[in-house]
C-alpha cells in the first residue's frame, strides 16, 4: 500500500514541477531511478526510444512503465496495473488541477484589454516556439549529423530518400487538403520499411 | 453518441493521442484536424493560446491543451474526460508493451517504419507551423517577434518560459504605450 502511495507523490511531484512539458520530465525520472528501486536510471535512454516510437507524450509512458514495474514487484500483474494507473493518474493530476483554474481564469477575462494584449504578443512568439520544435524536427528527420561527423560526405549528410519522401508528402497535404493526417503517416511508414529509410 | 458530449470527448482525444508520435508539438496537425476543422471546438488561435499557457505551467502540453479543450466544451468534467481520453492509448500500450514485448525499438522494421513516420511528422508540422503562421502573425511586430524567437530558441536554447513572460510583458506595455491599432480591434 505505502509504495503505491510513494508512487502517487514522487510522479505527482514530476507533474507539478516539469514545467515546459516532454523532456522537462527527464531530470525528475533520473531522481526517481536514483532514489527507489522501481527502475534503472538505464532504462530511461530505452524509454525515450520507446517514447518516440509509440503514441503518446514522454513523462506519461515513462509514469506508466515505472508503475508498473513498481506494483508488478509487490503484487505480480494486477499489482503491475494498479501501479500503473497509480504513477499516470499522479503526474497528470497537478496540470489538470492548474489548467482547470487558468482556463476558469481566462473564461472571465477574455475580454479584458491586459490579456488580450499580453495573448497579442504571445501569438507570434508561440508560433516561434513551434517553429523552432518543428526546425529540429527536420534536422533528425531529413539529415544524418552523426555520418556527416564521421565522414564528412555531403551525400551522407541529406539522406535523399527522406528529403524526397518528405516533398512529396508535403505536397500531398496541400493538394489534398481534407485527407486525415494519419493516411501521411500509414504512408511514410510504408515507405521507411520499403526505403530502409 | 453524442456530438460535443463528454463521450466524444474523451474518444476524439483518445484518437488524437493515438495518433500522436513524438512530444506535444507533434499533436499540432491532428489538433487541427479534429478539433479546430471537424468539430469546431476552438479556434487556430485559440489553439496557439492554449499552448502558450501549456508553455509556461507545469505538466505536459498535450495533456494541458486536453484539458484546456475539454473544459471549455463541457467544464471541469469535460476537462478531465478530455486529458484521459489523451492519455488512454499511450497507457495501454506502454502497459502492454511493459508487460509483453520487451525490444519492441530495436527491431528492424519498426525502426524503418518510425523513420518514414518522423518524416511525416516533419512534413505535418511545418504544414501545422504555416497555418498557425496565418493565423498568428499579423503585422511588423509580430514578424519582428517571430524572427527573433526563433533565432533566440534555435541558436541559444532559451528557455520557453522566458520567450513567454518576455512576450506577454512585451504585449503589456505596447498595449499601454501603442493603443491606437489594438484599440480599434476589440
Amino acid at each position: 500500500m505505502i509504495t503505491f502511495l510513494l508512487l502517487f507523490y514522487e510522479f505527482f511531484k514530476a507533474g507539478l514541477f516539469a514545467i515546459g512539458g516532454g523532456l522537462a520530465t527527464l531530470p525528475f525520472l533520473y531522481e526517481i531511478a536514483d532514489k527507489y528501486a522501481w527502475f534503472d536510471s538505464s532504462i530511461l535512454s530505452d524509454m525515450i526510444a520507446i517514447s518516440e516510437s509509440t503514441p503518446g507524450p514522454l513523462g506519461v509512458n515513462m509514469a506508466t512503465y515505472a508503475g508498473y514495474n513498481c506494483g508488478h514487484a509487490v503484487l505480480g500483474v494486477p499489482g503491475g496495473i494498479l501501479g500503473a494507473l497509480t504513477a499516470t493518474i499522479g503526474l497528470i493530476t497537478p496540470s489538470v488541477i492548474i489548467i482547470l483554474i487558468v482556463a476558469n481564469f481566462l473564461k472571465k477575462f477574455k475580454d479584458n484589454k491586459l490579456v488580450s494584449d499580453a495573448f497579442y504578443t504571445l501569438r507570434p512568439a508561440v508560433t516561434a516556439l513551434i517553429a523552432s520544435a518543428c526546425f529540429s524536427i527536420l534536422e533528425t528527420s531529413l539529415l544524418n549529423i552523426p555520418g556527416f561527423q564521421a565522414d564528412g560526405s555531403y551525400l551522407t549528410l541529406f539522406c535523399l530518400p527522406a528529403i524526397l519522401l518528405f516533398l512529396l508528402l508535403f505536397l500531398g497535404m496541400n493538394l489534398w487538403k481534407k485527407i486525415h493526417p494519419v493516411v501521411f503517416i500509414v504512408i511514410a511508414a510504408a515507405a521507411g520499411i520499403l526505403l530502409k529509410l | 453518441m453524442k456530438k460535443g458530449g463528454y463521450l466524444d470527448l474523451f474518444l476524439t482525444f483518445a484518437r488524437i493521442g493515438g495518433l500522436t508520435f513524438g512530444g506535444g508539438y507533434a499533436m499540432l496537425p491532428m489538433l487541427q484536424k479534429e478539433v479546430v476543422e471537424n468539430r469546431k471546438w476552438a479556434t487556430e488561435e485559440e489553439l496557439l493560446d492554449y499552448y502558450a499557457v501549456g508553455q509556461c505551467t507545469p505538466g505536459i502540453i498535450a495533456v494541458n491543451v486536453a484539458t484546456f479543450i475539454g473544459h471549455k466544451e463541457k467544464g471541469v468534467l469535460g476537462g478531465i474526460m478530455a486529458t484521459l481520453g489523451v492519455v488512454a492509448p499511450s497507457f495501454f500500450i506502454i502497459l502492454l508493451l511493459a508487460a509483453v514485448i520487451r525490444n519492441f525499438a530495436d527491431n528492424v522494421y519498426v525502426a524503418h517504419a518510425l523513420a518514414g513516420i518522423r518524416v511525416a511528422v516533419a512534413a505535418l508540422v511545418v504544414n501545422a507551423v504555416i497555418k498557425l503562421w496565418k493565423k498568428g502573425v499579423k503585422d511588423l511586430l509580430g514578424i519582428a517577434i517571430f524572427l527573433l524567437v526563433f533565432l533566440l530558441s534555435v541558436f541559444l536554447s532559451l528557455s520557453p518560459i522566458w520567450v513567454v513572460i518576455g512576450a506577454i510583458v512585451l504585449g503589456l506595455l505596447y498595449g499601454q504605450f501603442a493603443p491606437k491599432k489594438k484599440g480599434e480591434e476589440k
